[in-house]
């Protein structure tokens, strides 16, 4: 039982994790579109960003697959 | 368009091998099976087995006349306990639990998969845990990724000093690239023109040393494909490297915003104290965090799809299964990057968080 519980735990991490990244790519998109100069300087901040986010994601990872 | 159809005619001969020694293994494997009684394939440890530090290095399980044998090279054991002072021996004569000067490689139970000292004492026995400075695996991988990487960078400082600043030629040209890449889109775009090349060095070592090891840990044979990076204690003492370097150079802004953080109210300290404080120990513990899972998720997740094809025990899994490996293979090579990447970047916005003056 605690196997699938960690599972779902971890699941839902992969959810939030999911959006999250998918809108920070999706928003990164259109601002690239719009200043294709400022290309360099979005893309750094959209990779720490996700980063960040990804961060957060796989400390929940980790602590549902400890215990 | 020709290089497209050599592309195309390399990876089907690299899929063809795949597959061809794919057979060959799974052909050996059914004879096995079939004398010596039908073995259930554990996914869980063989993926442990890969992922984890060890003693010793295992290359290959085989079977003769019926026994099953390992192919491991041995490593230095290296044991300093108060009872019997320091001790030097190879890994091998801990082989398959032999009990070697009281000492013992524990296979299962409290102290699993470490070294520990039997003592008697009055008809009693004692368990002592002695200080464990083995070369294991992790260890002698990450010596072998050092040597490369000095090998790399004192032959590129050579070439330099021969021919000066000139058209990059050979290593130059392969690694100069990457250099500047680090100067110029990590450390001068995040700590400004004025303050990056104090940390710069530092900057360089930790990229060059994680990517070079991420890149190592997917080769499969044998003085490579040790785990480094995917070792909590290695990133854990890279991510001390980083909180070290942001302290130090931790300028009177720094302090000011975690001792009193400028526009908040004073009744509100009691609060945003501690959380200022618990914030300086969450970056590091990120980036430990971030680094490990991603490389340890990266082998495991290899390791299940060529464990699928024991699992099902049938041949036709695996070119699907292989498929999704040289899938997974190539999207760990970028992973590799992205890592050192995102580990250098995101220690230079904390070393830049840390100098930044007042506005």
């Amino acid at each position: 039982m605690t196997g699938t519980l960690a599972g779902i735990g971890a699941g839902l991490a992969v959810i939030g994790a999911g959006i999250g990244i998918g809108m920070i790519g999706g928003r990164a998109t259109e601002a690239i579109a719009r200043q294709p100069e400022a290309y360099s300087m979005i893309q750094t901040v959209m990779i720490i960003t996700a980063a960040m986010i990804e961060g957060v994601a796989l400390f929940a990872v980790v602590v549902s697959l400890i215990k | 368009m020709i290089n497209f159809r050599k592309f195309v005619v390399n990876t089907g001969w690299i899929l063809l091998f795949l597959f061809t020694s794919v057979n060959f293994a799974l052909a050996s494997e059914k004879e096995h099976s079939e004398d010596s009684s039908n073995e259930e394939f554990d996914a869980r440890s063989f993926i442990l087995d890969h992922v984890k530090d060890s003693h010793e290095w295992h290359i290959a399980t085989y079977t003769s006349h019926g026994e099953e044998k390992h192919l491991n090279v041995p490593l230095p054991v290296i044991l300093y306990s108060n009872n019997s002072g320091l001790s030097i021996f190879m890994s091998s004569k801990l082989a398959h639990g032999h009990t070697y000067k009281g000492f013992k490689l524990e296979e299962e139970g409290e102290y699993a998969g470490k070294i520990v000292e039997i003592t008697e004492s009055e008809g009693e026995e004692n368990i002592l845990i002695p200080l464990d400075f083995s070369i294991t695996k992790t260890v002698f991988g990450m010596f072998v990724s050092v040597i490369i990487v000095l090998w790399l960078f004192l032959s590129l400082a050579k070439s330099y000093r021969k021919s000066g600043v000139s058209e990059p030629k050979g290593l130059q040209a392969v690694l100069e690239p990457v250099v500047l890449f680090v100067r110029d889109d990590i450390a001068k775009l995040i700590l400004g023109k004025d303050h990056y090349e104090k940390y710069l060095p530092y900057l360089l070592s930790a990229f060059f040393f994680i990517w070079i090891n991420n890149i190592l840990g997917l080769i499969p044979v044998f003085p490579f494909g040790a785990n480094v990076t995917g070792n909590i204690s290695v990133t854990l003492v890279l991510a001390v490297f980083t909180f070290i370097v942001t302290q130090i150079s931790g300028k009177k802004q720094y302090w000011k915003h975690i001792v009193a953080t400028p526009g908040v109210p004073f009744w509100l300290a009691p609060v945003m104290i501690p959380v200022e404080i618990i914030s300086l120990f969450t970056k590091p513990f990120a980036l430990m965090i971030r680094l490990f899972a991603n490389i340890v998720a990266g082998h495991m997740s290899l390791l299940t799809f060529i464990g699928l094809i024991f699992i099902f025990k049938s041949i036709y899994v695996a070119p699907g299964s292989i498929f999704f490996v040289l899938f997974m293979y190539t999207i760990e090579i970028l992973v590799g990057f992205l890592q050192a990447y995102i580990f250098t970047i995101l220690s230079a916005v904390f070393i830049g968080q840390a100098i930044a003056e007042e506005h």
